[in-house]
């Protein structure tokens, strides 16, 4: 198989991610929606590694995987104490951080 | 231009000077004593105010006690020999730029040592009485003898830098003793008034001697005065010119001499040994001490010439008019001293008569300031001479020694002014006949307006006020006047016998003999008689007819001159009121522009900011928004680029 089929995949659920990130209010979904941009990029890495026949981008694929464990941890966290304040996980109703 | 001036330089004085040794080593001790004397009494304050005023006294006599004793060592010297210099210190040392802090002594800088120190103990063993009633008296003496130091510094300072130091110390003391009255509102605007139009001066002054480094590589006057006649005629000229601004700042010459009439709201000694016997004679020391500068420079001497002339007719007319004796006394001082100024602008055949008459007008005027201070104190501080009148009946010592000034300046033999002004107007006449008739005008008017004076204060009937008890003044004011009467008297004579003041000062100044076209005799005759008549004027004007106690209207003159000849109205309509313009423009210049520019930039910068600030709305979703499409730019950008 074309192994440029891989990248056309990633770009969709890339993009599909962004998407989510932008237009979903609560906070839980919006974070999926960053790990399916996360795992993406994985995707993409892994096949430019494919394609070029070097380790390079699995590599980074695993530091990527390391970063968005360490984010979810902290990102769950958070999300859960705003909902523990507020009862609500909405990204909008949490607004209070501006000008 | 003079015709002797292709003989200048063997006239010309000489400047070199000998490490001093066994008396002149004393000479700091001069500037030491009354500046400790200053520094004591100014220092311990109140503490010192029951002996503080015999402190200032002692210093002034010790002072004129060494002085005595150093002019003595000196005549014993040969004429060639007689100036000596002391180092104290390094005081600058910058370079190529090298000043040391050194004193000289030579037969110039003597005379005004023994000048500054006699007429100065004198005046303050008179102020010791006249100042009995002032609580402030301690600090009276304070200035004076910080005066006295600041005086002595100037004459005998060995460079320009350190003569400039005692300028602006004798600027300073006077600015101190004309306002010492603060209180009083007239006192301390015209002590301002003083400080602010001396400054003029001072400028320049500093100019002369930035104007000399840059000529000679030097200020001292050795460096200076040696060399000047090889330096170029513009840099002398400008030189020059710079000196003669100094010079008319200190000495009230004109333009600058509106300083002077309101100077008189000091004490009277003040008036005395500042203002009429001393400081105000320091112009004329600049420009005797720099005679090399102006000796290659003739159009500075014309200046100074010019210069002289005008203040000494101005000096007169204003002296006619006022009725305060003080004030009448003070335009006097101008005119005298525009005497001085015109006879050291006539080179030298001037210089040493320019001398010879401050000595002979430092003797006679402090007689009669000293006198007039007697009279307001018999008359309750009055100075307006048409509350005067008949003071001879109850002031006999006043009127006697007032007198024996009044002979002086008017120039009748044998007293003192006779010998000085006589030699100014024949070295006038020497030099051309209309710089003569000038100098005879000037003698004319002033035996006018001294007539006027005596007559309004000492002759006719008593105008005195209800109040008034006119008396003389105690032995201890009378007694420093009587001697300077005494002097006023003989001092011209002893000084001009055997040529002795012209022998002495020839090696410093340089001389020539003026020569006249005609005979001497009938100069002398003529100007005897001019006085004598304009004398005799006076007389029937003022002693005869009845006085009125207020004063009429009068010609336009007249009104000109007890205006000061307008020389404050056009002080204020040339320089005061424009310059308040020039500030209030630049205050309005720094409020709108400057101010409106720096303040506007960071309005504009706030405003911004506070739009952009909007931005941040606190919506996350925006905030991933906004991410997005940088990432994308970004990458347009990226691939843009690689394009």
């Amino acid at each position: 198989m074309n192994p440029a089929n891989y990248l056309y995949l990633s770009a969709i659920l890339f993009s599909l991610g962004a998407v989510g990130v932008l237009v979903r209010r609560n906070a839980i979904v919006m974070f999926m929606c960053v790990e399916l941009m996360l795992n993406a990029c994985n995707l993409a890495f892994v096949s430019f590694s494919r394609i070029n026949g070097n380790l390079d981008g699995q590599v980074i694929a695993f530091f990527v995987m390391v970063v968005a464990a360490a984010e979810v941890v902290v990102g769950l966290a958070i999300i859960m104490t705003i909902f523990r304040t507020r009862r609500s996980a909405s990204v909008d109703e949490a607004n209070l951080l501006k000008y | 231009m003079s015709p002797f001036s292709g003989a200048l330089a063997p006239a010309a004085g000489e400047i070199s000077a000998a490490a001093a040794t066994g008396t002149f080593t004393q000479m700091w001790l001069l500037i030491a004593l009354p500046l400790l004397g200053a520094a004591i009494l100014l220092l311990l304050g109140r503490r010192t105010n029951a002996w503080g005023h015999w402190v200032g006294v002692l210093m002034s006599l010790g002072s004129f006690a060494i002085a005595v004793s150093i002019f003595l060592k000196m005549m014993q010297e040969s004429g060639g020999n007689r100036a000596f210099t002391q180092h104290l210190f390094q005081w600058i040392s910058v370079g190529s730029f090298q000043v040391p802090f050194d004193l000289r002594i030579d037969q110039l800088s003597m005379v005004f040592v023994l000048l500054i120190t006699g007429v100065g103990t004198l005046i303050h063993i008179y102020s010791v009485s006249y100042m009995s009633h002032d609580r402030e008296r301690r600090r009276f003496f304070g200035y004076l003898n910080l005066f006295v130091a600041a005086m002595l510094l100037l004459v005998l300072a060995d460079n320009y830098l350190v003569l400039y130091v005692g300028w602006e110390g004798v600027g300073l003391a006077s600015y101190l003793l004309i306002g010492f009255w603060f209180y009083k509102e007239t006192a301390a605007v015209a002590a301002k008034k003083a400080f602010v139009v001396n400054r003029v001066g001072d400028v320049g002054l500093s100019v002369a001697v930035m104007l000399m480094f840059v000529t000679f590589g030097s200020v001292t006057f050795e460096g200076v005065l040696a060399s000047a006649p090889k330096a170029s005629q513009t840099s002398l000229t400008l030189i020059g010119l710079a000196l003669l601004l100094a010079a008319c700042g200190k000495s009230a010459q004109f333009p600058l001499q509106s300083w002077l009439l309101d100077a008189m709201e000091g004490p009277t000694p003040v008036s005395a040994l500042i203002h009429a016997a001393t400081m105000v004679t320091a112009g004329v020391y600049l420009i005797a001490r720099s005679n090399a500068i102006f000796n290659a420079a003739p159009t500075a001497q014309t200046a100074v010439i010019i210069i002289g002339a005008i203040t000494l007719i101005m000096g007169a007319i204003i002296g006619c008019a006022k009725d305060d004796i003080k004030k009448a006394l003070a335009g006097s001082t101008m005119s005298q001293i525009g005497y001085m100024v015109l006879a050291a602008g006539l080179g030298p055949i001037g210089y040493v008569f320019a001398i010879f008459h401050l000595l002979t007008h430092g003797f006679f005027k402090a007689t009669m300031f000293l006198g007039a201070g007697s009279v307001m104190h018999g008359m309750n501080d009055q100075v307006n001479m048409r509350r005067f009148g008949a003071l001879r009946t109850v002031m006999v010592v006043t009127t006697v020694t007032f007198f024996a000034g009044y002979l002086a300046i008017l120039g009748i033999p044998p007293f003192a002014g006779f010998y000085s002004k006589d030699k100014i107007i024949e070295s006038a006449f020497a030099h051309s006949t209309l710089v003569g008739l000038v100098t005879l005008v000037g003698a004319a008017i002033t035996a006018f307006y001294m007539t006027r004076l005596v007559a309004m204060t000492f002759l006719g009937k008593a105008r005195w006020p209800d109040d008034a008890h006119p008396h003389e003044s105690p032995a201890m004011m009378m007694i420093p006047v009587s001697i300077l009467a005494v002097l006023s008297t003989v001092s011209g004579f002893l000084l001009l016998h055997n040529n002795w003041i012209v022998n002495w000062l020839e090696p410093v100044v340089g001389f020539e003999e003026p020569v006249l076209g005609f005979n001497v005799n009938i100069l002398q005759y003529g100007t005897l008689a001019i006085v004598l008549i304009s004398a005799a004027l006076g007389y029937v004007l003022y002693a005869r007819r009845p006085v009125p106690q207020v004063a009429p209207v009068g010609s336009l003159l007249t009104q000109a001159a007890r205006a000061d000849l307008y020389g404050d109205a056009v002080n204020e309509a040339v320089f005061m009121r424009p310059g308040q313009y020039l500030t209030r423009f630049l205050v309005w210049f720094d409020n709108k522009v400057v101010d409106g520019a720096v303040n506007g930039s960071a309005a504009l910068l706030g405003g911004l900011s506070g739009r952009a600030r909007r931005t941040q709305n606190g919506f996350a979703r925006s905030y991933a928004l906004t991410m997005l499409g940088g990432a994308a730019l970004v990458i347009v950008a990226l691939v843009l680029v690689r394009l």
